[in-house]
């Protein structure tokens, strides 16, 4: 049964206290009041919780659970959509309580603008102060799925211990974007000043090996975490990440070295990925792979309860590494986290939750399947845009 | 439909394309000054003339002035050792309201952006290198943004630069004045390490 003493730390735990929708996805307008415990979206499918869910990942870094741009969330209409959408949240934050709010840029409405306390901020503020997790029914393939899919599950990971992740990313990203088009050109037989390509590779190479360094350093913690952890319902897996940089990282090379080598490689790579119309090399490339401890078997060729179980187990295993790093717990996002588990594994999960003391939001079509959080869950009912909390004793 | 004539629709299609101005506040400045037309209007039109009519490019340093060479480039009691490189005339307005630099500066007028078409002839750079060559100037700091496009700038003027004898710096990065350590980001608080300095 639940353990009640968990729920001591909840107070520190960053978590949605308000939330307020307009013209979002199929809500009109919804303003839902909670507290810090986490809470259970229950539901028929199509009533929108997932869009729910949706809303509250807009308040992290990044563009949500379903990777949407500004104009896909505005509510349909008869008469077509409406003008304008916005998120607003009041929640606890890692420093203390804030007012968060996103939506639509009324001059630009393709734009999404996020504002903290009422003045603009940036992403790396967001993961600073609303560090955030989430697993969506798309993870569920995500051992047997691409590789992109995995390392962009993995990044988001390490996101939410590390805020500057995502800026790093995306420097690089930016950096070797801007290195291709050069490369693109000369391959057509356009002259490129050689200098022009050097300072985009010495920047590459300096945001690459940040970002790798980002993702050995929260790899080796949350394996780490996965050791130390008592058995639990949910399997412990070995993992690592197979790239160039990450490897010489992680055998404790030093990060300049590694860097200037790096600088070295695209150098001598340019002819290739011209040719290629891509880089073939660097931490855009690298792959996580993770095996099942206890069956001593790689994750994709275990059953599909078992790759989701294995997924769920590190999230939990990450969002408890980043409550000892950080003092708090993540929010987390868990869609449609129950629909496969089996009776012991729900407990599990709760009880997980519960000992975390993090928000988290869960969804699943039946209420039946929160039993085991007992009151330790905030219930709502989710039923064609209107969300109704149903127990109002927070 | 609009209740204004083609005349003032035109005005505030005009403002709206200012930066901080939406059609909104465009709509706004453009009621305010036909309201005030004498003490607001008609002396904006008239230094809007003005300005348009005698204020140019500064041919050595990129600078906006009436004169040319303009004002910080003539006046004899800065530095000539030292040149300041900026990406726009606004970054060279803010070291200035600073007060912190009395030397020379250079406008590059933008950063390398291959996304944005822009390259190294689209930049004020012949005119760098030409004046980092005289035997005159000592040190070159490149006060760029911290931006993928200022570095990637940064590093392609230090390479362009480094077989003159001059020195070539960047301007610190790390914990601003009145900062607390508590409140600065990783990325933040890692660079003030890497660039710490004897107290």
């Amino acid at each position: 049964m639940i353990d009640e003493t968990a729920n001591a730390n909840l107070k520190s735990a960053p978590g949605v206290t308000r939330l307020k929708l307009t013209g979002f996805r199929n809500y009109a307008a919804l303003d839902l009041t909670l507290d810090p415990r986490p809470v259970a979206l229950f539901g028929s499918n199509g009533a929108g919780k997932t869009n729910l869910v949706e809303a509250v990942s807009f308040l992290g870094p990044g563009r949500g659970v379903r990777a949407a741009g500004a104009d896909a969330v505005r509510r349909r209409t008869a008469e077509g959509h409406d003008p304008i959408w916005a998120v607003y949240a009041e929640a606890m934050t890692v420093e203390g309580p804030v007012s968060l709010a996103t939506g639509s840029d009324p001059a630009e409405p393709s734009r999404r603008k996020t504002r903290l306390d009422g003045a603009a901020t940036t992403q790396t503020a967001l993961a600073r102060l609303f560090p955030m997790l989430w697993l969506t029914p798309r993870e569920d393939r995500l051992w047997a799925g691409p590789r992109s899919d995995r390392m962009r599950f993995f990044d988001r990971l390490v996101l939410a211990g590390a805020p500057d992740h995502g800026s790093e990313a995306s420097g690089y990203e930016k950096a070797q974007r801007e290195r291709q088009r050069l490369l693109d050109k000369q391959y057509e037989g356009a002259r490129v000043d050689p200098d022009w390509l050097n300072a985009l590779e010495a920047e590459m190479a300096a945001r690459g090996v940040a970002l790798a360094a980002a993702r050995v350093d929260a790899l080796a913690r949350l394996q780490s975490e996965i050791d130390a952890r008592p058995d639990t319902a949910f399997p412990k897996a070995d993992l690592e990440l197979e790239g160039l940089l990450e490897a010489r990282l992680a055998a404790g090379e030093a990060a300049g070295v590694v860097e200037d080598d790096f600088i070295l490689t695209l150098q001598d790579a340019r002819r290739r990925d011209g040719a290629a119309g891509r880089s073939l090399t660097g931490p855009h490339r690298t792959e996580l792979s993770a095996r099942h401890r206890e069956k001593d078997q790689l994750a994709a060729d275990c059953s599909t309860g078992e790759q989701k179980a294995l997924v769920l187990g590190l999230a939990l295993a990450q969002a408890s590494a980043i409550a000892r790093v950080r003092g708090a717990a993540p929010v987390l996002i868990l869609d449609e986290a129950c629909a496969h588990l089996d009776v012991a594994r729900r407990e599990g999960l709760a009880q997980g939750l519960l000992d975390l003391g993090a928000q988290a939001w869960l969804t699943g079509v039946e209420a039946g399947l929160f039993e085991a959080f007992g009151e330790g869950v905030q219930r709502v009912r989710v039923e064609d845009g209107v969300a109704t909390r149903l127990d109002d004793q927070g | 439909m609009s209740a204004a004539g083609p005349e003032i629709e035109r005005l505030i299609q005009l403002l709206s394309r200012l930066p901080g101005l939406g059609p909104r506040s465009a709509r706004r400045a453009a009621l305010q000054m036909l309201q005030k037309r004498d003490t607001v209007m008609r002396p904006l039109a008239e230094a809007l003339a003005e300005a348009a009519d005698k204020i140019k490019a500064c041919s050595t340093c990129g600078n906006l002035d009436v004169a040319d060479p303009c004002a910080v480039c003539s006046d004899y009691r800065r530095d000539d050792k030292i040149i300041c490189v900026v990406e726009t005339v606004g970054d060279l307005w803010a070291l200035e309201r600073a007060g912190a630099f009395k030397g020379r500066y250079h406008v590059l007028g933008g950063v390398l952006s291959a996304l944005d078409g822009v390259g190294p002839e689209d930049l004020n750079l012949a005119s760098l290198i030409e004046r980092a060559r005289s035997d005159e100037v000592r040190e070159v700091i490149l006060a760029l943004n911290a931006t993928v496009d200022g570095q990637t700038t940064a590093h392609f003027i230090s390479d362009k630069l480094a077989n003159l004898s001059v020195d070539i710096t960047t301007l610190a990065r790390g914990v601003p004045v009145g900062g607390e350590l508590d409140y600065l980001d990783d990325g933040t608080l890692s660079a003030a390490f890497r660039s710490r300095r004897p107290a």
